[in-house]
Parts: structure tokens; C-alpha cells; sequence
């Protein structure tokens, strides 16, 4: 079924199942529901949903020994200064609109998130990935991988130099265009405070056509994954400025509060 | 309470970006204590996914293990003696994964990605089913073997993951 579905979907199929499971979401909150950031894994406008979300419901742990409310921390040898820069990686410059990338990671207390792994990657201005799997016919730019990483600094701080990616099509339905983002991948202090996302940029007119980001069914959740444009972060004559503020769910490493 | 960044998809094309090299040593060949954990992730259908990427933790690392080329500032791989008790493995085009770790105290814990799946999900790898008995015995048994690994010969145990279906592991959240 989900299959013959993927075969014949279209845009207006797809619209269908974004406007059904917005609905869906409207009635979970009219019904005294409590507000969800996190996509729905069943969500089915992403076709791709299909066969690899779990039917059953997650098996909460509430063990205060848990491995997972404690992480992972990254070292001076596992990110250098030039990993910020994904302009500088090649002998060349890339093409593209040159941007800087900014923001501050927060737990959900509100306190920084320091020290910790922050990684991006995203496509080429083109709207081409360095991947031997995107074979989307948008030249590959030899002096752009679309690779970086840094650590968070005392106040929690992250900031990268880039280009902006472009937009690209790919096979959820016919004619599906992805909007314009950067991935980023996050850690905080515990293993259960993971998170992978996507940015987007403001006012692309592909926000509503898009199953991914529509996965966010609620307004004000579905906002926070929008950068916003600050004039006062464009650097004169190099590059546009971009703030984007990350805030990682999950429960936190409550000894990390005294001791940082 | 801040208002959190909602999940999205690793998508297909983290492969550039997010494996290293080493990242599934997260101890060093010929550690007295190593294990070798390894198995295929699938979906629904029972179909191999080969663009998934796993995550583990041990709960006991250090910072730092990479190494660098000197001049380019190109990641080499692990130093071989530091241990972050965090390892990295994509799968394969047969949907397989295999990481070597310290024996664990009672578990280690695997973080899942996949393209199609829009938030990770958690999961344990226990060696000793008595351990996972002790964390989840309200669990059906049946269910709760799932977070269980095979002991395949010496230092080499299996464990497969399932996104959905009869045999779909157990997923778990912490709040």
C-alpha cells in the first residue's frame, strides 16, 4: 500500500496527507492533548516513514543511573579552528552567497550548552551534495565539501562560515523540491539530549510544500527551526549574517550545574 | 521549561559528514575487554537499511581520540589509546554494523538515525539477559529479548535491530 502510494503521489496527494495530519494535530490539542515539538516518526507525507518507524510505544526509563544522562565530550584534537570554515577547505573559494551561520545552544532549563560537538552539512549553492548518492544533475563545486564542526564555547556559543545551499529536488513525490537547509547534529551534556535537525532560511516560498519540515505539525515548534536574518551579524563586503538559537530536549546532566 | 528544536531526518546524505575513520573502535584491537557487537538494522518488510547510522555509549569516555594529518588537518583516525567510550558506525548497502567496545557493566547504549525516520530513537545492547531483566522485567519476554545480544563465538555477539515489525526492538525514551 505504502509502496503503490510512493509510486503515484504528487504534490496534491502529499498535500492532502499535510493538511490530514495538521488537522490531526489540531484535534489532539482541542482534545486537552499537550503540545508536541518533535515530529510524529509516523508522519506520512514523508513517505519514507513508511517501514521505519516502530509501531509499538517507546518504553520509558526513569533509572537516575541511566548511561544516557551522561554523554560523550569532544577534545581539542577532535575539532580544529579551520573546521568552522567551510569556505577555506579547498585551494579555491566556492561559488555562492557567502554566509555566517551563529546562534547559542541551550538545554531546556535555558542554561548553555558548553563545550560540546556542534556538526553541519548541507548541499552546494547548486543544490548539490558531495555524495555519490545525489546524482541530481546541479554541478558539484570542487572547492566546496559542505562539511564542518566546532564546539560550543563558554556561553554556549557556535558559529560557522559558509554558503548558502540551494534548493533541491528529490523523490518523496513527483516534483518534490527540498527548501534550502543546513544539517546540524548536536550534543549536549547527556546522551539522551541527541539531537539531528535541519535549518532553514527565512521566507522560502517551499515551506508548504515540504513533508519534512511540515513533519513539525505545531506553529510555534515548526518556527524555531527557521533562522532568522540579522542585519548587525553581515560582515561589510563578505557575508550575510544568520542567527539560528538551539535548544536540546531531554534530560540533563543536573552535575554539570554547579561544576561549569 | 525553553521550547525545544524539533527533530528532523538525518536524511541520506550524512555519509561525508558525520562517520569517521575509527568510529567504530571505541576500543582498540586486542583490548583485554573488547567485544565486537554486530548486526543489520531493518525495516518493517524486513528489508536491510543501508543508510542508517548508529551511535554508542559506554558511559566512561575521555575527550578526544582523533588524530590528524599534520599538514591538510585531515582526520586520520583514533590514537589508539584514548578512550571516549563513544563509537560511530553508518551501515552498509547490506543494512550491516559492527562496533568493538569495552565488555559493558550491564549495557551500552545505541543511539539510532536513518533516513525516513524523523527523530533517533534510543535502544540497549545488554550481554546478559538477567542485566535486562533487571532494568525491564514488566516487559513481555519476548519484547524485552530484543535488547538482548547473541553470543556468536569468543569476543563476538549479535544484535540486530528491527524499525518495525514482529520482531521490532525495544525503543526507549528518557524524560
Amino acid at each position: 500500500m505504502a509502496v503503490a502510494d510512493q509510486a503515484v503521489a504528487d504534490q496534491a496527494s502529499t498535500d492532502g496527507e499535510i493538511a490530514e495530519w495538521r488537522l490531526r494535530y489540531e484535534k489532539h490539542l482541542a482534545d486537552g492533548g499537550a503540545p508536541s515539538a518533535h515530529p510524529d516518526r509516523a508522519y506520512a507525507a514523508y513517505h519514507s516513514t513508511a517501514l521505519r518507524h516502530p509501531l509499538q510505544p517507546l518504553v520509558s526509563v526513569a533509572d537516575p543511573e541511566a548511561l544516557e544522562l551522561s554523554g560523550p565530550v569532544f577534545g581539542v584534537t577532535d575539532v580544529v579552528e579551520l573546521d568552522r570554515d567551510l569556505t577555506r577547505q579547498h585551494v579555491g573559494e566556492p561559488l555562492g552567497e557567502r554566509i555566517t551561520v551563529s546562534g547559542r545552544v541551550l538545554d531546556r532549563d535555558g542554561r548553555p550548552v558548553r563545550g560540546q560537538l556542534v556538526e553541519i552539512w548541507q548541499a552546494n549553492a547548486s543544490g548539490r551534495y558531495a555524495h555519490q548518492r545525489d546524482q541530481h544533475p546541479a554541478p558539484l563545486d570542487p572547492n566546496f565539501s559542505g562539511v564542518g564542526r566546532c564546539l560550543t564555547d563558554d556561553q554556549g556559543a557556535y558559529s560557522f562560515t559558509t554558503i548558502k545551499p540551494g534548493a533541491y529536488p528529490w523523490r518523496n513525490h513527483t516534483n518534490a523540491w527540498r527548501p534550502a537547509h543546513i544539517h546540524f547534529s548536536l550534543f549536549g551534556e547527556a546522551f539522551a539530549q541527541r539531537l539531528v535537525t535541519q535549518m532553514y532560511f527565512p521566507g522560502d516560498p517551499l515551506f508548504p510544500y515540504d513533508p519534512i519540515l511540515q513533519s513539525v505539525t505545531d506553529d510555534a515548534a515548526r518556527a524555531r527551526l527557521v533562522a532568522a536574518y540579522v542585519h548587525e551579524l553581515s560582515q561589510p563586503e563578505f557575508s550575510l549574517g544568520y542567527r539560528w538559537d538551539i535548544v536540546l530536549d531531554g534530560p540533563g546532566a543536573t552535575w554539570m550545574e554547579e561544576g561549569r | 521549561m525553553t521550547a525545544p528544536t524539533p527533530s528532523q531526518t538525518v536524511g541520506p546524505f550524512y555519509g561525508y559528514a558525520l562517520p569517521f575513520p575509527g568510529g567504530g573502535d571505541v576500543v582498540p584491537a586486542g583490548h583485554p575487554d573488547a567485544v565486537a557487537i554486530h548486526g543489520v538494522v531493518r525495516d518493517g518488510a524486513g528489508a536491510p537499511i543501508p543508510d542508517a547510522l548508529l551511535e554508542f555509549w559506554t558511559g566512561d569516555g575521555a575527550p578526544g581520540s582523533l588524530r590528524r594529518d599534520p599538514t591538510s588537518d585531515r582526520l586520520l583516525g583514533r590514537d589508539g589509546v584514548t578512550l571516549t567510550g563513544f563509537g560511530r558506525v553508518p551501515t552498509d548497502a547490506d543494512g550491516s554494523f559492527a562496533v568493538r567496545v569495552a565488555r559493558p557493566e550491564r549495557y551500552v547504549s545505541v543511539c539510532v538515525f536513518a533516513r525516513g525516520l524523523l527523530h533517533h530513537l534510543y535502544t540497549r545492547v545488554y550481554l546478559d539477559p538477567a542485566a535486562a531483566e533487571a532494568d525491564f522485567g514488566s516487559l513481555p519476554a519476548a519484547r524485552r529479548a530484543t535488547l538482548v545480544a547473541t553470543a556468536e563465538r569468543e569476543g563476538v555477539w549479535r544484535f540486530d535491530v528491527h524499525l518495525q515489525g514482529a520482531e521490532e526492538t525495544v525503543f526507549l525514551e528518557f524524560r
